[in-house]
């Protein structure tokens, strides 16, 4: 029990109760809650923030941000939509989206190797770096496109956003992928071991002889390569790319991040609780719609959630040491 | 001389390049050295440099805010809703409605700062989601248009007909945006409290070891950005003519950076009106400058993005290789 504990983290086991009591609070208020159709709906729309919010997760353990990672991901979408157009459009083979995927996270990744790269070398903030990066890719992608959408890809695209196999959504398994790829880099490579160290002091780290340079720059590609993943996957969800896509979700990734106990300067989080803050997230969001309310009623929820958690959060870590006090 | 350019190096760089880019605009384009231009800019940037001021204090004082924006649109709504309750009423109830309501918001993320020890960036992004969740479920996403004609209608305080015919004009937002910049000023360059909002940026510890008040400091700082949002979105509806819920999302990150470039740090202590004002205007300068370069609209956010980007490791750079070369 105690080695799951320090596997999984300390805000699992909190987490876990948090899930439970809104699952608990929901499958009161609506019958429809506890059905498989619910939970089928969540499958389906985890995937898309889970990704976003897993290529926020490694830049806020580095302690940083990567503001761009929407605009990142419109981009890369636009990669994949680009290759496919020039291969016939609706005409375009199996062939010509693996290409054009490639090609997207390579996008991804030199979008994000230029951040890691200016914020390694120069040493400005990150949050205003991305957010250069934002503003640029965002405007890059609305003079490519002309502010229009892009549609017309072949039948796959759809089939990819939209399949199962075994019963399982395809985004869930891209998704349940990513979460394993995150959960072996953080826990077990040298780099995600670096990532937690420099999070924590970055310069007591490069006294220690890690090259937090080349550390940085490989987070932030690394968290580009997650956001053209994120692309494609809401590429193929939607059958069309458009810049602008998701952009809402931009700092619900922060939320999520921050209510699954990663420490905003950086340093401490795990994946696992990021995870169950995003599957809470999800089932508050459709059981509020089971209720009859809409997406922007739930975004107020969420937020509303993150202050409460934070809140117990303080009152517990009070408590804590008032009892240590006394004895 | 020397010392002077040395202390205030951010505002030094930002006037030299304001200056090289309004020499290259004026010798290309015929339009940009004229009355009527001048006073296009400042019309155009009175609203954001009204937030700027705000958002300043915030950064100065070690935190960080994203959810003015949005809390402006609240904040106009609500003024909206009052004043046609009230009959109509007049500018006086106007600054005074909308004054309150951006204090009251901006005391919300103090108080949760505070009274809860949560860090700004993650009380300001959940505060972020339920004011924007809120408002646009409360409202549906519908505008409002039948404004009181005192608060929708154009107020021009100073006009000149130039040569070629064309008027040049000074509305209200460019006054109530020079009260702003002046009352700041007096605030966070010569009053004791400014004093102790750097001294609190700087070193939170230390500061509270003097005698500062940390609850105090909070509350100054969100109260000032909140004061100020509330008079921004104020004068954004003088400006559009209209109140839509979500014509300021977004724009938290737009100001954000141009106060960033002004000098201001991501972590406190440092940071000046005179810098916000220059960040402000290059982002302007350089848009208004692309437009009568004819280069195409959908271009403008990928250019300025280009230049923050350059900005940023430019003036990083410099800055650490000149610290490195002092004796």
């Amino acid at each position: 029990m105690e080695a799951l504990k320090a596997r999984l983290g300390p805000e699992v086991l909190g987490l876990t109760v948090f899930l439970l009591a809104v699952m608990l609070v929901f499958s009161f208020l609506s019958d429809r809650f506890l059905t498989a159709a619910n939970f089928g709906s969540v499958a389906v729309q985890l995937p898309e923030l889970g990704i976003l919010t897993l290529a926020m997760l490694l830049p806020i353990l580095s302690g940083g941000l990567n503001l761009a990672i929407i605009s990142t991901a419109n981009i890369s979408a636009l990669t994949v939509a680009w290759v496919l157009q020039v291969n016939g459009g609706p005409e375009a083979g199996m062939g010509a989206f693996l290409l054009g995927a490639a090609l997207a996270l390579a996008v991804g990744g030199a979008a994000g190797f230029v951040m890691g790269a200016v914020t390694a070398i120069s040493g400005a903030h990150p949050i205003l770096v991305s957010l250069a990066m934002m503003i640029f890719l965002r405007g890059l992608g609305e003079y490519l496109t002309r502010g229009g959408d892009i549609s017309g890809f072949p039948d796959f695209v759809a089939a990819i956003g939209h399949g199962s196999l075994l019963g399982i959504p395809a985004p869930l398994i891209v998704f349940l992928a990513c979460v394993f790829v995150w959960q072996v880099l953080l826990g077990r490579t040298r780099l995600g071991f670096f990532t937690y160290m420099v999070g924590s002091n970055i310069e007591a780290t490069r006294y220690s002889g890690v090259d937090t340079k080349r550390a940085l720059m490989l987070i932030y590609t690394l968290s580009g390569v997650m956001c053209a993943i994120a692309g494609i996957v809401m590429m193929a969800r939607f059958n069309s790319v458009r810049v602008g896509h998701g952009e809402a979700y931009l700092l619900i990734t922060v939320l999520a991040c921050f209510l699954g106990g990663v420490d905003p300067f950086g340093g401490f989080g795990r994946v696992a609780s990021v995870l169950l803050a995003l599957v809470i997230l999800q089932i508050l969001s459709s059981g509020l719609n089971l209720l009859g309310a809409n997406q922007h009623l739930s975004t107020a929820v969420w937020g509303l959630f993150l202050i409460a958690v934070m809140v117990l959060r303080f009152g517990w870590r009070r408590w804590f040491e008032r009892k240590r006090g006394k004895t | 001389m020397r010392r002077l350019i040395n202390a205030n190096a951010t505002e030094f760089w930002l006037i030299l390049v304001i200056f090289a880019l309004g020499l290259f605009l004026s010798l290309t384009t015929e339009q940009f050295f004229t009355l009527v231009n001048f006073t296009d800019l400042l019309n155009t940037s009175a609203v954001n440099l009204i937030f700027a001021m705000g958002l300043v204090v915030v950064l100065i004082a070690g935190a960080i805010d994203i959810s003015f924006a949005v809390a402006a649109s609240v904040v106009q709504y609500v003024a909206a809703l009052a004043l046609m309750a009230l009959g109509g009423g007049n500018w006086v109830l106007g600054f005074l409605i909308a004054g309150a309501c951006g204090i009251a918001l901006g005391a919300v993320n103090a108080a949760l700062i505070h009274h809860f020890r949560i860090i700004s960036i993650v009380v300001t992004i959940a505060t972020f989601n339920v004011f924007f969740g809120l408002l646009m479920f409360f409202t549906r996403g519908v505008s409002i248009y039948n404004l009181p004609g005192w608060w929708s209608d154009r107020i021009i305080l100073w006009e000149y007909e130039t040569a070629s015919g064309a008027w040049a004009e000074i509305t209200l937002p460019v006054l109530v945006m020079v009260f702003a910049v002046i009352a700041t000023w007096l605030l966070i360059s010569h009053s004791s409290t400014g004093r102790q909002l750097y001294a609190y940026g700087d070193n939170p510890e230390a500061a509270r070891r003097i005698g500062i008040s940390p609850g105090a400091v909070q509350y100054i700082a969100f109260g000032w950005l909140g004061l100020m949002l509330g008079i921004a979105g104020l004068m954004q509806v003088n400006y559009a003519q209209e109140v839509v819920p979500n014509a300021l999302f977004g724009r938290e990150l737009d100001v954000l950076a141009a106060v960033v470039l002004g000098g201001a740090r991501l972590g406190g202590g440092r940071g000046t009106v005179l810098g916000c004002v220059l960040g402000v205007l290059l982002i302007a300068i350089t848009e208004n400058g692309l437009n009568l370069l004819g280069v195409s609209p959908y271009a403008f956010k990928m250019v300025v993005g280009g230049i923050i980007l350059a900005a940023i490791t430019l003036s990083n750079l410099s800055l650490e290789s000149l610290a490195g070369r002092r004796p």
